[in-house]
């Protein structure tokens, strides 16, 4: 549905050019939500804001639906806005005009008939569960409230693909959570394709079917939050399910095993205890519903030199675990 | 002299100041509704065609957006930098080819709302810089058109600054419609000059000058009450404060606009 395809964007030239995008490359499936982490600075902000063309990439393109946005120009980019909506993290709401005229104003901007432009916004306002607070100015509401005022707005002119810049980072966790829930309902209501970006795992852990890691412009990791904790070393895995730091231990091997779904539950470790007579010890472990499902990583110290370090990996891989050393 | 122990002494003063406030009125009213006008979409365009912003590229055209911006930006700037006198006397013939005339009221506008004019587009440049630049973004990335764009967010947003701006230039309207009256223009300054000074009657100068005073405090009122009604609703970010920050620019450019354009004393 997104094709970013080898983005590059720069700031500035010469030596203290910035290169906010360095070949950049995310497809984003129909219907599924797709997670950018990454510091702040990473880009993550410039990525997005080439989908909607906000951003001019110097070269790369960008397809949505089949369009490239990024050879669009005037009324063309206009119509092609109203189809790709926008949620912000400061929310961006007119705070002099009603929460309901915010709504439609982004029905005019799409050319509705006034005489149906209230009540197409009221609708929307009923949907994020607003419509009572309708006739309210945004400064009078919360900010989760404001922030489904937002989506109201950037979701009225029934687009297929949701942008969302960081639009959690601003609320309490409660609040996050509430605004989660609304994005992954109106994902899977109206077949949205969501591109979000964020700072925090939390997000991802709740809704995403995918993800991304950006370092200073380029795109380290991604795929489904499937691949990348079967990813040895996936750093995206290792933000989900914190263990810590490795530290060494004389006379062992450090093993870290992920896992989801159902061989979360199998008792992997005293099967290996009970097959090779080792001593296994777990040195941290942590688990996570991932979109609804179980998954989770252990730590492991295994007593011996690499080649029963070796013989572990083996084995749990051979049970569908994702296994691997990691150097202290 | 005048005599003020003369029956006829009051009835005549009413109708001097009369006269004289409701030409200051007429001429003031004019001139402030042609900056309007006029000023209101230069500003605009004023800051929004400079870089990166949401006018830059008008039609597409990004030179185009450049141009216009330094065309207006050296134009303001001259109206801003030549004292109100020297305009006045400048403009002596442009007014006489326009209206046939350079005395009088009605002449008397034309370097009222000259002088006016790049004042108020500097009153709404502050207001238009005011408005959140993520607000911008939002419309754009609703796929508005300028139009809109201007109509729904930048004027709702900036329309309190406006309106407080709108109360300052009004009084240095009066101010300068009072210099006016100097070289015959009419209004209240021009019965300040005749009656107070060539005459040396001290009441009409204290009723000129309560005159303007309450004319001066009724405008701010009201339109400070507007800006109010319109954009007070305290928000966490924004509102009030945002308000009294435009209040405060506004503050801050008035007394250098006056210092260079008026004297503190009109003869
Ligand atoms: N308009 C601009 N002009 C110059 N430099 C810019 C511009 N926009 C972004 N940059 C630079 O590009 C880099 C990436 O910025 P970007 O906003 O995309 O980061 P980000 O990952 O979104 O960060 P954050 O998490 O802080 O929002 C930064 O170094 C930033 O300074
Ligand atoms: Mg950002």
């Amino acid at each position: 549905m997104i094709s970013i395809e080898h983005v590059s964007r720069r700031f500035g030239d010469g030596p203290d050019a910035v290169v906010a995008l360095d070949d950049v490359s995310i497809e984003v499936p129909r219907g599924s939500i797709f997670g950018v982490v990454g510091q702040s600075g990473a880009g993550k902000s410039t990525l997005l804001r080439t989908v909607n063309a906000l951003e001019r990439p110097d070269s790369g393109r960008v397809v949505v639906d089949g369009v490239d946005v990024t050879a669009l120009e005037g009324k063309a980019l206009l119509k092609e806005r109203h189809r790709i909506g926008m949620v912000f993290q400061h929310f961006n709401l007119v705070g002099n005009r009603s929460v309901v005229q915010n709504v439609e104003f982004a029905l005019e901007a799409v050319g509705t008939p006034k005489a149906q432009r209230r009540s197409k916004a009221l609708e929307m306002l009923d949907f994020v569960g607003l419509a009572h607070r309708a006739d309210d100015r945004p400064g009078q509401l919360s900010g989760g409230q404001r922030q489904r005022v937002g989506i109201a707005r950037a979701l009225a002119s029934k687009p297929d693909v949701l942008l969302s810049d960081e639009a959690t980072s601003a609320l309490d966790p409660e609040t996050t959570r509430s605004i989660l829930e609304l994005i992954q309902r109106l994902s899977r209501e109206l077949g949205l394709t969501v591109l979000l970006i964020t700072h925090e795992m939390e997000v991802v852990k709740r809704i995403c079917d995918a993800a991304a890691l950006m370092e200073t412009g380029r795109v380290i990791e991604q795929g489904s939050l499937d691949e990348l904790i079967r990813t040895p070393g996936s750093r995206v895995a290792a933000e989900l399910f914190p263990v810590g730091e490795a530290h060494y231990i004389p006379g062992h091997r450090i093993v870290d095993i992920t896992y989801r779904g159902l061989s979360a539950d199998r008792p992997i470790i005293a099967q290996l205890t009970r097959e090779f007579g080792l001593d296994v010890s777990i040195l941290g472990a942590a688990l996570e519903t991932l979109n609804g499902q179980q998954a989770g990583r252990t730590r492991l110290a295994v007593p011996g030199d690499a080649s029963v370090s070796f013989k572990v990996i083996d084995r749990l891989t051979a049970q569908g675990v994702t296994a691997w050393e990691v150097h202290a | 002299m005048i005599d003020v122990n003369s029956p006829d002494f009051w009835p005549k003063l009413l109708e001097v100041m009369l006269e004289g406030t409701w030409e200051t009125i007429y001429m003031t009213a004019i001139a402030m509704a042609i900056t309007f006008v006029v000023g209101l979409p230069l500003g605009i365009v004023l800051v929004g065609t400079e870089q990166g912003r949401f006018l830059e590229a008008p039609a597409g055209q990004r030179w185009l957006g450049t141009a216009i911006n330094r065309v207006l930006g050296f134009v303001v700037n001259l109206g801003r930098s030549v004292p109100f006198i020297v305009l006045m006397i400048a403009l002596i013939p442009v007014t006489r080819w326009l209206l046939g005339s350079f005395i009088g009221t009605g002449p008397a506008i034309v370097p009222l709302t000259l002088v006016a004019i790049p004042f108020f587009v500097r009153v709404v440049e502050i207001a238009v810089r005011e408005v959140d630049p993520g607000l911008f973004e939002a419309a754009d990335s609703l796929g508005a058109s300028r139009w809109l764009l201007v109509k729904r967010v930048l004027l709702p947003q900036a329309w309190p600054a406006i309106l407080l701006g709108t109360a300052t230039t009004i009084t240095s309207i009066i101010n300068f419609s009072a210099m006016v009256g100097v070289v015959g223009g009419g209004g209240l300054g021009n019965v300040a000059l005749t009656y107070g000074m060539q005459r040396y009657s001290v009441l009409h100068i204290v009723f000129v000058v309560i005159i303007l005073f309450v004319l001066v405090q009724a405008i701010q009122w009201l339109l400070t009450l507007a800006a109010k009604r319109f954009g007070a609703v305290p928000t966490r970010r924004g509102g009030k404060k945002a308000m009294t920050d435009a209040q405060a620019h506004l503050d801050a450019d008035v007394p250098s606009t006056r210092s260079t354009t008026v004297p503190q004393s009109p003869h």
